[in-house]
């Protein structure tokens, strides 16, 4: 574990963290019960009917975006990048790398497995590795995710999710050579 | 090793670079590394230069190493064509957003630098600046396969066409002893299905750990895609070795060569890391699908062509191709 005053002067006091350079979070919840429960949010026509309805009432969009920012805030350290890779990285949130890779660890994993930036936290693509590997889910970690969209940044990821935006995040990892681009269509503005 | 990982049968417009061929040809392989000058001294890279050529097949040129401010990469690149040593320019994410990159990108395809090495690059924590916003807008596996899409399909990240399409050969970085080290080999595997078709490493001072690495790489056929170029480099002093052990992140130094450094008078530390540098060369070269080394001599630069001598892998074949792309930054 490195010194108190080793973190201090490299400026990565536990207390004085900052948004600015994100801090891995080890989710609260194991693996298993998250690749269960996962099915409870599989897009249907209910959900479908109330991701679009969310969309038409601000308000109502706005509370259930705080609901699920509270829910995957509290177990993952979730950010709201609004285009939820969990599913594919044994539910540890590669937003909370502070690089936010979403292809796997850096090099400069310490020996120890300790995050380059955040020295005294482990870092959370080696957590998200040992999560799927327990759940024998480690070719999820050999998709190629695409660049994230920018503009989804504060969204709900789940109601994106139900209206369909998500599917070209990650490869399907059929073999085939893929194009990192994706046609985005931002819900805000006019296509 | 194929030039085209794609496997699309596109022919590259342009003409195949010394690294290029080299790796196609299938014989060991050298690459160094230049770092630019912190100033506005137009002969730094020339004088480096000097050092490297006829010895080194490409020299890397760093972009912003450590996240401390220097001269580009795109500029020392040219600096190093212009000097007759192929350049490898190493392109982060630490700095640029995708429109950034992708301008770069075709900055460089357009004035000749035939080499690209694309990375996440070190966090600005290690750096002179560590107040500067960090931008990781995409991270180096993506990086890489928007630059194969440029080239092989001749589109932007956005689907706009590049017309006409880049060329350069594609590295890339791998760190096989940082954890999980079980999952590298993998890792590697993703940036070659992204499009890299040569990969250099972190410094291989654990050859166990390597030759586990290389089993994984040779199981997986990635060294028929891509070439594998081992980092090297010697260690001349116990400061450095301190160094390099506690301050770069990801590199590892096994506790059998610190107890063999450490066992030298100090006159003979610098000596001893020199033959340490020289038998991990002779030994990688024996091991199967090493394409070659890469020296990265921490400004150590005159000693590259005496350890290659000692490690039997110097001078250069065909050194008279090294000057081809003389002038061409002019």
């Amino acid at each position: 574990m490195p010194t108190r005053k080793y973190l201090d002067r490299i400026g990565a006091v536990p207390e004085r963290r900052h948004a600015g350079w994100p801090t891995p979070v080890t989710p609260s919840v194991p693996a298993r019960t998250l690749y269960r429960l996962h099915h409870l949010l599989e897009p249907n026509p209910v959900y479908r009917r109330l991701a679009a309805w969310l969309e038409r009432n601000p308000t109502a969009n706005r509370l259930f975006t705080a609901a699920e920012e509270r829910v995957k805030g509290t177990i993952f350290g979730c950010r709201m990048c609004g285009q939820c890779a969990l599913p594919a990285t044994g539910y540890a949130c590669p937003m909370t790398c502070p690089k936010q890779l979403r292809n796997g660890p850096c090099g400069g994993v310490s020996p120890t497995g300790m995050c380059e930036v955040h020295p005294d936290v482990r870092c959370v693509w080696l957590v998200a590795f040992e999560r799927a590997e327990a759940e024998g889910r480690t070719e999820d970690l050999s998709l190629l995710q695409r660049p994230i969209d920018h503009r989804q940044w504060g969204r709900s990821s789940w109601v994106n999710y139900w209206q369909g935006r998500d599917e070209g995040m990650w490869t399907s990892g059929d073999g085939r050579r893929q194009l990192p681009i994706v046609q985005r269509n931002d819900p805000s503005e006019p296509s | 090793m194929t030039a085209d990982p794609a496997g699309n049968g596109h022919r590259r417009a342009s003409e195949p670079g010394r690294l290029s061929r080299a790796l196609a040809s299938g014989r060991f392989v050298v690459t160094a590394e230049i770092g630019p000058p912190r100033g506005a001294d137009p002969g730094a890279i020339a004088k480096k230069a000097d050092l490297l050529r006829g010895w080194v097949d490409a020299a890397n040129v760093t972009d912003n190493q450590s996240a401390h401010v220097r001269l580009s990469s795109f500029a020392g690149s040219l600096l190093a064509l212009s000097a007759g040593v192929e350049p490898v320019m190493q392109l982060t994410c630490r700095d640029r957003n995708r429109i950034a990159l992708q301008s770069d990108l075709i900055s460089a395809a357009t004035l000749g630098i035939p080499n690209i090495l694309l990375l996440t690059g070190d966090h600005p924590r290690f750096g002179d600046h560590p107040d500067a916003k960090a931008v990781f807008d995409i991270d180096g596996v993506q990086l890489v396969w928007t630059a194969a899409t440029m080239r092989d399909q001749g589109r932007l990240l956005s689907g706009r066409r590049v017309d006409p399409a880049p060329h350069w050969l594609i590295g890339t970085v791998e760190n096989p002893f940082s954890p999980p080290i079980s999952f590298r080999a993998r890792r590697l595997g993703k940036k070659v299905a992204a499009g890299a078709e040569f990969v250099q490493t972190q410094f291989v001072f654990d050859l166990d750990v390597f030759e586990r690495f290389m089993a994984e790489v040779r199981d997986l056929g990635i060294d028929h895609r891509c070439g594998v170029i081992a980092g090297v480099g010697p260690v001349r002093s116990l400061r450095a070795l301190e160094y390099i052990s506690t301050k770069v992140p990801g590199i590892h130094v096994p506790d059998a060569m610190v107890r063999r450094l450490r066992g030298v008078p100090a006159a003979r530390v610098a000596d001893e890391g020199m033959q340490i540098c020289v038998e991990i060369i002779q030994r990688l070269t024996q091991i199967s699908g090493v394409a070659g080394a890469h020296v990265m001599a921490f400004g150590y630069e005159q000693g590259i062509p005496e350890i290659l001598e000692r490690a039997g892998v110097g001078p250069r074949p065909d050194h008279a191709a090294a000057t081809e792309g003389s002038g061409r930054a002019g």
